[in-house]
């Protein structure tokens, strides 16, 4: 990946991680705080202790010895590997005994706790092995540990401790080196520097597996979705399968893309019906008014030549009318002008209309209707479509073998309201012919002789479609029966 | 069935010349109106554009107006509307390339009086600008239509010739009544369908053909003269002789 640090952080991945990445140290930083503060005040509690247990051994040994004896204990305590810090000074702060070669001047000069880690030189210095402290292992700086810390260094040792004056004024120093907590510390802060450090990386691994494999999907899905805008409408986003976000949200782009490709499918057809039925006509003017320019022709002639024209682009303008409603139609036209239609009337104008249409042609029209059938539609279409079944009809009933007939009935069956319209005629009866009649300019074979654009149920279909019913083509006995069913609403 | 008598296009305007504003912003469509309506005898003046257009129709007196329903700087309906709403009745005519219910509806609520789609027949037009040319003197209010020697009484729903009782259904008086009417004018088929069926649709088959031809038959059968006649390429025409 060749991203940028700015490109990297517009992912939502790197964000979040960077995000989670602040919140985790900021708890780690807490977390050293609070435990340097508590193994502070525990080391300076035990130091303490010590020290004031040393002091109570001390006092007890001069009880029972008086100086001398303090001296030897003194003497001898100094001696241990490891031991504290012990001084004995007279009263203007020579130091007559202990294992303090030199101090920092003043410290003895206050009895009680020092105030500060001073620093002081041992006897043997170097030589002591410090690392084996032995008994008591902790000691402390009271209250002043940050000091503490930067005193460590070539001077010598820092440390903290209880003076005291003995009843003959001279002067006992029981101290505790500061190396070993210091140490301890220091461990506990490198421990805790490991720990955030883990964190850290902890976060990157997390984000470059976790957010990263979720940044993958994304590019996977943004990639096939530039395939699939890119002209490879067959494409479809890549599911995983194990039904997560990114699995539910491709499903349902890939649906959507499944629509489009339909919708997409319908209007390539729909062009390419255009192509065909639009042209030939458009290739037949156009022959016409050539045909007519060339060689010498009669006024006669170039009259009857354009009365043809305008007659071919007549029909030219109403095929492309019919494909024009169609597509709105289905594209869900507006629906501002629709309102309760009494399909009853509309039978009966239909029926009206195209009743000298069928004398003429020898076929018997009837209508059957019973009752006041309303639905909530638009007059003008429902009276086209059913117009042009009803043409249709007509047409196809004249190949009936009895007397041609054909009946167009209205009536309420199973929450519907079924306006049918029946002829007598040959019908179609192969069923795949059937489903493909309502299919924009389908002409079945024996239509082919008859005039029209092969729109007239397309028209239908979709003008059931916009009304949410249906149009359904079925076998009559004979001929064919085509019936418009309406949804009802039981309110009226 | 045989046409009993045919007559071209150029007898049509026989009702006298009209002052015509065509508003239309595609100069090729406009200039062939104005050649077109000058040569059925009328007068047209041309406007290319909306407000142009409204200039024009405010300050002159016209008996017809063809306004295109999407130009630039000011569509067909806001002209409407702003004549309507200055007290100018001149009859509109709309021309559009929306040809749906809604967009019908759409330009005859905004005051347009007739509205056709493109393309469409000059004939069309030309016969639906006669009619409504004429609404401006209309014969609403005249309870008996007489052409030759047929009469047609509204209000007692009969119908003479040469005082013979002729019986038509109720959609043939429809019929008669609008051919009446608009007698010595040409009538469309269109205009048929739309005045006496309520349809804009253009049927698969010539009904109206076949409705005329069978009001023909009561109106002309047993007498000398016809009087319904169809005129070539446009549509029908009631003239008395």
């Amino acid at each position: 990946m060749a991203l940028s640090v700015p490109a990297i952080m517009k992912t939502t991945a790197a964000r979040l991680s960077a995000l989670y990445f602040l919140l985790f140290a900021l708890c780690a930083v807490l977390l050293v705080f609070y435990m340097t503060s508590l193994s502070a005040s525990m080391l300076t509690g035990q130091t303490q202790d010590t020290i004031n247990d040393e002091i109570i051994g001390l006092a007890s040994a001069y009880k029972k010895g008086g100086l001398p004896l303090l001296v030897r204990v003194v003497e001898n305590r100094s001696r241990q590997p490891g031991a504290n810090l012990y001084l004995i000074a007279d009263t203007n702060g020579q130091i007559l005994t202990g294992n303090v070669q030199a101090l920092e001047p003043g410290v003895i000069d206050t009895e009680g706790w020092t105030t500060e880690p001073f620093s002081y030189k041992r006897f043997g210095e170097g030589e002591l092995d410090r690392l084996r402290s032995g008994t008591s292992d902790q000691t402390t700086s009271p209250s002043t540990g940050d000091n503490a810390v930067q005193a460590e260094g070539e001077k010598g040792h820092n440390a903290i401790a209880l003076v005291l004056r003995l009843p003959n004024q001279m002067i006992l120093l029981v101290g505790r080196d500061l190396g070993e907590p210091e140490r301890f510390r220091a461990v506990i802060r490198r421990s805790l520097m490991l720990a955030l450090g883990m964190m850290g990386l902890g976060g990157l691994l997390i984000w470059f597996f976790v957010g990263r494999a979720a940044l993958k999907r994304i590019d996977s899905v943004s990639e096939a979705s530039r395939r699939i805008m890119g002209g490879d409408l067959s494409g479809r986003l890549p599911v995983t399968g194990t039904g997560d976000e990114f699995d539910r949200l491709s499903e349902n782009l890939n649906s959507m893309l499944a629509r489009i490709a339909t919708l997409n499918e319908g209007l390539k057809q729909v062009s390419d019906n255009i192509a065909h039925d639009l042209k030939t006509p458009l290739t037949r003017l156009r022959n016409r008014a050539e045909a007519t320019l060339s060689g010498k022709q009669k006024t006669s002639d170039y009259r009857q030549a354009l009365e043809g024209t305008i007659a071919e682009s007549d029909q030219l303008i109403k095929t492309f009318n019919a494909i024009l409603m169609i597509s709105r139609l289905e594209a869900g036209y507006s629906s501002e002008h629709t309102n309760r239609v009494d399909l009853a009337a509309a039978v009966r104008d239909v029926v009206e209309l195209y009743e000298p249409v069928a004398e003429e042609a020898g076929v018997s029209l009837d209508a059957e209707v019973n009752g006041a059938f309303a639905v909530d539609g638009n007059r003008e279409l429902i009276g086209q479509a059913l117009s042009n079944i009803v043409d249709n009809a007509i047409k196809y009933s004249t190949d009936a073998t009895s007397k041609p007939a054909v009946r167009v009935a209205l009536e309420r069956t199973h929450g519907e309201i079924r306006l049918s319209v029946a002829d007598n005629g040959q019908g179609i009866p192969d069923d795949a012919d059937r489903a493909r009649a309502t299919e924009r300019f389908v002409r079945l074979e024996k239509s082919r002789s008859q005039p029209g654009s092969g729109l007239g149920l397309s028209l239908a279909k979709a003008v059931m479609t916009f009304h949410y019913g249906r149009l359904d083509l079925l076998p009559g006995n004979p001929g064919l029966s085509v019936v418009m069913s309406f949804p009802t609403r039981e309110d009226h | 069935m045989q046409m009993p008598a045919t007559q071209s296009s150029s007898e049509i305007a026989y009702n006298g010349p009209m002052k015509i504003l065509v508003i239309e912003d595609d100069r090729e469509a406009a200039d062939y109106l104005q050649k077109a309506f000058t040569e059925a005898g009328h007068t047209a003046h041309v406007a290319g554009d909306g407000e142009t257009g409204f200039a024009l129709a405010d300050a002159g007196d016209y008996d017809v107006m063809v306004i295109d329903r999407m130009m630039p700087r000011r569509d067909g309906l806001s002209v409407i509307a702003a004549l309507r709403s200055r007290g100018n009745t001149t009859p509109v005519l709309i021309l559009s390339a929306l040809g749906e219910v809604d967009d019908r509806v759409t330009g005859l609520r905004a005051g347009g009086d007739d509205y056709l789609t493109k393309p469409y027949a000059f004939s069309e037009l030309l016969a639906r600008v006669e009619v409504l040319n004429r609404r401006a003197s209309a014969k609403e209010a005249e309870t008996v239509y007489r052409v030759g020697d047929l009469e047609l009484d509204r209000l007692s729903h009969s119908v003479r010739r040469a005082a013979r009782e002729i019986t038509l259904q109720p959609r043939e008086f429809r019929l008669l009544e609008y051919l009446m009417r608009h007698a010595g004018q040409v009538v469309t088929r269109t205009m048929l369908l739309e005045n006496v069926w309520d349809y804009h649709f253009d049927p698969q088959t010539n009904v109206i053909d076949v409705h005329v031809s069978r009001l023909r038959g009561k109106i002309e059968k047993g007498f000398d003269k016809p009087i319904l006649h169809t005129v070539r390429g446009a549509g029908y025409m009631l003239k008395g002789g």
